[in-house]
C-alpha cells in the first residue's frame, strides 16, 4: 500500500462518500487510488467550487466535506472557499497534492507555500513528511475539523509521500491531541445564573446564531424558548433554528433585518446570544446590547465571548449541550406581555415595499417560491440583494437556509447546492443568485449535468451588480462605477448548451404556474426572473 | 496601554512559531518580544511573550492564543509572581583610555566583558528589564555600536501554578 491508498482508506474510515476536487500532477496518486474505491470522486470546473461543494455536504449532514485539489494554482485557488468556511465556521477538510518533499521551499514548476498561505483561514494545517504519519493526521484533521468552534482543515501531501510505501495501515480508533481540547460542556453554575436571571426577566429574548445549527441544537433551542415562551431572533446564520411562521420567531436582526427583531434586541431585558459572534452587519453597535440589559452569550469558542461585547454572564459550550441542560432547569416565570408587544411590531414594523408591475417583485416573488418549496427542501442564498431578499422572505419550515454569511462570497449557492444535492439526493434543493453570481459558478453547470445533480437555479437578473449599485445609489449619488453587467449571456441559450431546462418569468402575472414549473420533477431547471434594476432591498 | 508577559508551553511542531507570530499580526496585537527554546521534555516548546495593548485586547491576546491547536497553555506571568530576565550583548566603541570606566559601570551592574578589541568592547548584561535600561542609559556618554537583546523569558515563582505535561 501506497500513501495514496492510506489517504482513500483514511476516508472511507471517515465514511466520506463524495470528493470534489480538480486534479494536477501532484495529487494524481490520491486521484488514482480513488479508483479503487465507492468513493465518487466529482470534476469541479474551478477549484473554489469544490471547497464550495464540500461546504454544502458539510452543511446538510454534520460531517466535513472533502476537497482535493493539486498543488500551486489548484491550492490557491480553493483558498477563498476555504476562507468561506471559516468565516462560518463549517467543518471542511482540504486535500492538498504538494511537490516533491525534496524540492520543496525551491519554487518549482507548481509550487505554492499553501499552509503558510491559508494560515489564518483554517483550524489547523498539515504538510505531511512522513507516509506512515497519514492515518493519524487525517483522524486528528477529521477530529479538529468538527470538534470545538468548527472549521476547515488542510492536509498538504508532497507527491512523494503520496507514491511512498506505508509498512501497515491502521486507522486510530481515537485522537491523542495533547494540546486540543475544547470545551463542550456548559459550566453548570453559569447556567443556573441563566435560569435565575430568566426567572427575574420581563424581557427576554434569544438570539440564535449559526453555532446553533452548527452545535444541532435547533429542536433543543425550539423546545426550551416554547416552554417558557421566549421569543427568538436569529442572525443570517441562524436563520432556520426557527420555522420561519413559528409564533415565538421574529426575524434575522442586523443592518439587513427586520425593524422589529432589532427593536426586540433594544428592548430585550435579557438577552441569551447563542452561537453568534455579535458581528458588525448582525449587531452594528454592540453597546446597544449591553447597555441596560443582561447579556448572556454562549459559544462553544471563548475568544468569542468579549470580543465584541462584553456579556453578563459568558457561558462557554457547545450550543447543543447547554439547551440540553437548560431544558433539564425548571423556572417560573412569565413574558406573556412582552410576547405580546413582539408581536404588535412584527404586525406593523413589516417594510413597506413598492415594487414596479412592470417586474417581478424579489419579496413576493421569494415567498410564493418558498410556499411551494417542499417542506425540508434546502435554499441556498447567494450574495448580493438577492441574498437580502432571500434573507427576508425566505420561509423555512423543515427545511434548511444556507448562504455565506461572515465571508460574503459571490458564487457560493450553486456549487454549495450541488455539494447539497449530491449528498441528500432525495431533497429539494434550489440555489437562488443573482446575474452576477451567477456568471462566477455557472461554469458548475458542466459539473451539474455531467454527474447528474439535478439543482434548481433561480437567478434573480437585473443587469446590474445590485448591492454595489445600491450602495453607490446611496453614496456617491448615483455615479455608477463597474456595475453594469451589460455583455452577460442569453440564459435561455446557456441552459440549452448545458442541456438545462429552462424558464422566464418578466413580471407577477404567471408566477406561480412557472414556479409550479419550475419545480415540478426532479430534475435542474433554471428560472430567470427579470427584477427591477433600480430596485432597493 | 499596559504590558503583560505570557508564558506558553506549545507542541514543538514545525510551523508553531509562525503561527503563534502570525496571529499577532493579522490581528494587530503589539507583541514586544517573543523568545522561544525548548523545554526538558523534547516534545514541548516554552514561549515567553511580552505584548501589549489595552484590558479588553490582553483579554483577546490570552483566548486567541490559547485557541491554538498547537497550544497546550497559556498563562500571564504576573511580575510579583515571576521572575524574568532578559540577556542583552552591546558592542561599545572604548579606545584605550575609555575601557576602564566602562569596566567600572559594568562591574557596578556586575555585567561582563567578554569580548575585548583595539577599539570596542562586547559587555553581556544579564536581568530584568529595568536593570538592562539602566545600564544602557549610564552608558549614554559613550557610542554603542551594536547592540543585541534576547527579549525575556520568565518563569513563575515557586510550584503552585505549574502546567504538567502527562
Amino acid at each position: 500500500m501506497i500513501g495514496a491508498d492510506a489517504m482513500v482508506k483514511c476516508l472511507e474510515a471517515e465514511g466520506v462518500t463524495a470528493v470534489f476536487g480538480y486534479p494536477g500532477v501532484a495529487i494524481c496518486p490520491f486521484y488514482n487510488s480513488i479508483l479503487e474505491s465507492d468513493i465518487r470522486s466529482i470534476l469541479v470546473r474551478t477549484e473554489q467550487n469544490a471547497a464550495h461543494a464540500a461546504s454544502g455536504v458539510s452543511r446538510i449532514t454534520g460531517k466535513p466535506g472533502v476537497c482535493a485539489v493539486t498543488s500551486g494554482p489548484g491550492a490557491t485557488n480553493v483558498i477563498t472557499g476555504i476562507a468561506t468556511a471559516f468565516a462560518d465556521s463549517i467543518p471542511l477538510i482540504c486535500i492538498t497534492g504538494q511537490v516533491n518533499s525534496e524540492l520543496l521551499g525551491s519554487d518549482v514548476f507548481q509550487e505554492a507555500d499553501i499552509t503558510g498561505a491559508v494560515e489564518s483561514f483554517v483550524k489547523y494545517s498539515y504538510l505531511v513528511r512522513d507516509v506512515n504519519d497519514i492515518p493519524r493526521i487525517f483522524k486528528e484533521a477529521f477530529h479538529i475539523a468538527n470538534t470545538g468552534r468548527k472549521g476547515p482543515v488542510l492536509i498538504d501531501v508532497p507527491i512523494d509521500v503520496q507514491n511512498a510505501s506505508l509498512s501497515k495501515f491502521r486507522y486510530p480508533e481515537e485522537v491523542s491531541l495533547r494540546t486540543y481540547k475544547p470545551t463542550v460542556k456548559g459550566n453548570m453554575v453559569q447556567i443556573k445564573k441563566v435560569i435565575r436571571e430568566l426567572e427575574r426577566a420581563k424581557k427576554p429574548l434569544i438570539c440564535a446564531g449559526g453555532g446553533v445549527l452548527l452545535g444541532e441544537a435547533e429542536t433543543a433551542l425550539r423546545a426550551f424558548a416554547e416552554k417558557h415562551k421566549i421569543p427568538v431572533v436569529s442572525t443570517m446564520m441562524g436563520i432556520g433554528v426557527m420555522p420561519t411562521d413559528h409564533p415565538l420567531y421574529f426575524g434575522m436582526v442586523g443592518n439587513n433585518g427586520k425593524a422589529y427583531a432589532n427593536r426586540a434586541m433594544n428592548e430585550s431585558e435579557l438577552l441569551i446570544m447563542v452561537g453568534a459572534r455579535v458581528a458588525d452587519r448582525a449587531v452594528n453597535q454592540p453597546e446597544l446590547i449591553t447597555r441596560n440589559k443582561v447579556l448572556v452569550h454562549i459559544d462553544v469558542d471563548p475568544a468569542e465571548i468579549g470580543k465584541n461585547a462584553g456579556p453578563t454572564i459568558p457561558l462557554v459550550g457547545d450550543a447543543g449541550h447547554i439547551f440540553e441542560d437548560l431544558n433539564k432547569e425548571e423556572l417560573e416565570g412569565s413574558c406573556r406581555e412582552w410576547v405580546e408587544t413582539l408581536e404588535g411590531y412584527r404586525a406593523s414594523m413589516e417594510k413597506e415595499r413598492h415594487p414596479d408591475p412592470g417586474f417581478v417583485d424579489p419579496a413576493e416573488f421569494i415567498t410564493a417560491l418558498c410556499e411551494s418549496m417542499e417542506e425540508d427542501a434546502v435554499y441556498v442564498a447567494d450574495v448580493g440583494q438577492n441574498q437580502i431578499w432571500s434573507c427576508g422572505y425566505a420561509k423555512i419550515k423543515k427545511g434548511k437556509f444556507l448562504t455565506s454569511g461572515g465571508m460574503g462570497t459571490m458564487g457560493y449557492s450553486i456549487p454549495a447546492a450541488m455539494g447539497v444535492k449530491l449528498a441528500a439526493p432525495d431533497r429539494q434543493v434550489v440555489a437562488v443568485c443573482g446575474d452576477g453570481s451567477f456568471q462566477m459558478s455557472m461554469m458548475e453547470l458542466a459539473t451539474m449535468r455531467q454527474h447528474n445533480i439535478p439543482v434548481k437555479i433561480v437567478v434573480l437578473k437585473n443587469n446590474y451588480l445590485g448591492m454595489v449599485r445600491q450602495y453607490q445609489h446611496f453614496t456617491y449619488r448615483d455615479n455608477y462605477s463597474v456595475v453594469d453587467l451589460s455583455g452577460s449571456p442569453d440564459l435561455e441559450k446557456l441552459s440549452a448548451a448545458y442541456g438545462m431546462a429552462f424558464l422566464r418569468l418578466t413580471d407577477m402575472k404567471n408566477c406561480q404556474e412557472t414556479i409550479d414549473a419550475f419545480l415540478k420533477d426532479d430534475v435542474s431547471v433554471l428560472l430567470e426572473c427579470v427584477i427591477d434594476p433600480m430596485d432597493l432591498v | 496601554m499596559q504590558k503583560k508577559v505570557f508564558q506558553l508551553l506549545v507542541d514543538n511542531t514545525s510551523g508553531v512559531l509562525s503561527r503563534i507570530s502570525g496571529l499577532f499580526s493579522r490581528r494587530g496585537y503589539n507583541i514586544e518580544s517573543i523568545t522561544a527554546g525548548v523545554t526538558a521534555d523534547p516534545r514541548f516548546t516554552r514561549i515567553t511573550i511580552v505584548a501589549s495593548g489595552d484590558d479588553e485586547i490582553l483579554e483577546q491576546i490570552e483566548k486567541q492564543v490559547a485557541k491554538l491547536v498547537d497550544v497546550r497553555d497559556i498563562k500571564e506571568l504576573k511580575p510579583e509572581e515571576s521572575v524574568y530576565r532578559e540577556l542583552i550583548l552591546i558592542k561599545v566603541r572604548a579606545d584605550a583610555g575609555q575601557r576602564q570606566s566602562i569596566i567600572a559601570v559594568s562591574d557596578i551592574f556586575r555585567a561582563k566583558i567578554i569580548d575585548v578589541a583595539p577599539e570596542s568592547l562586547i559587555i553581556e548584561l544579564t536581568g530584568n528589564q529595568q536593570k538592562i535600561d539602566a545600564f544602557i542609559g549610564l552608558l549614554d556618554g559613550y557610542e554603542i555600536l551594536e547592540l543585541a537583546r534576547t527579549g525575556i523569558a520568565g518563569l513563575g515563582r515557586g510550584i503552585e501554578n505549574i502546567t504538567y505535561i502527562e
